[in-house]
């Protein structure tokens, strides 16, 4: 039971990614990045990896998105009218061939390997109590480091985006 | 739970990289890259929370994913960014035409 709702998630983060790969319209592929990104999320609930889901949904569906539609919305030239916002696919056979060699030879690895894995899948319970813990103790420098990464890409976007409006 | 070996998530996780890489070297336009990127570090996080799961008690898997994840959402910040610079001074985003320094 749990194999098929994993494989439907699966398929669905998997197809709608292909969606991206051979859609015309950039909105489009915007929304396929959405279905994607929610597919993946719920992969993350497999792997029991709950407050990873929730952030994934919070910060990729809620964020990012959002963020990459005023992408799209603010780099369009305004002659073309239409609601239709169209990206050619270049030269797709050759980088087709070169991702499915990549596909191939990744899973060439993956079935060759032997995985020394320490033990079984065992905890059902959540992991959000054990994320803060090793966020606060094991992992404070790294968790300081990306706080103070924030900072400064939130200061650096907005005056990149500040200056812009000026220069005009 | 238990039911779902590792494998299948590394299958998943290669097959959305490579599509990923398909993607971003695809699109004749600067998001459609950053589209293609975030496909790329999402199948990523899935391995190391996949192997996460046989790690219980340290659990080092999903706090890197947790930290990827934040440096995905500052990269595609500073990059929409930079691609609004690059429209205003070029008038377009196609990677191809962004071409100036080209001898």
């Amino acid at each position: 039971m749990e194999l098929i709702a994993f494989y439907f998630f699966a398929g669905l983060a998997v197809a709608a990614a292909l969606f991206i790969l051979f859609t015309r319209n950039l909105m489009y592929a915007a929304f396929g990045l959405f279905m994607s990104l929610l597919g993946v999320a719920a992969l993350y609930v497999f792997a029991m990896a709950d407050f990873l889901a929730v952030a994934q949904i919070m910060i990729y569906v809620g964020g990012v998105l959002v963020l990459l539609v005023f992408g799209i919305m603010l780099t369009q030239a305004s002659r073309s009218g239409a609601n239709y916002v169209r990206v050619e696919n270049g030269n797709l056979p050759v980088r087709l061939t070169v991702a499915g060699v990549m596909f191939v030879l990744l899973l060439k690895v993956l079935f060759s390997a032997d995985f020394a894995l320490s033990g079984p899948v065992e905890s059902q319970k959540s992991t959000l109590k054990q994320l803060g813990m090793h966020l606060m103790t094991t992992h404070l420098l790294p968790f300081e480091i990306i706080a103070v990464l924030l900072l400064a890409v939130l200061t650096g976007t907005g005056y990149m985006a500040y200056n812009r409006i000026r220069i005009r | 739970m238990n039911t779902i070996p590792v494998t299948h998530f590394l299958v998943v996780g290669a097959a959305l990289f490579s599509i990923g890489l398909a993607v971003a070297s695809t699109k004749k336009n600067a998001i459609g890259v950053l589209l293609g990127l975030e496909l790329m570090l999402n199948a990523v996080n899935i391995n190391l929370v996949a192997f996460s799961r046989h790690d219980p008690h340290l659990m080092q898997g999903q706090l890197f994913a947790l930290f990827v994840l934040v440096v995905a959402v500052c990269e595609i910040a500073i990059a929409l960014a930079i691609v609004l610079r690059v429209f205003d001074h070029y008038k377009t985003i196609d990677p191809d035409k962004v071409n100036r320094l080209q001898g």
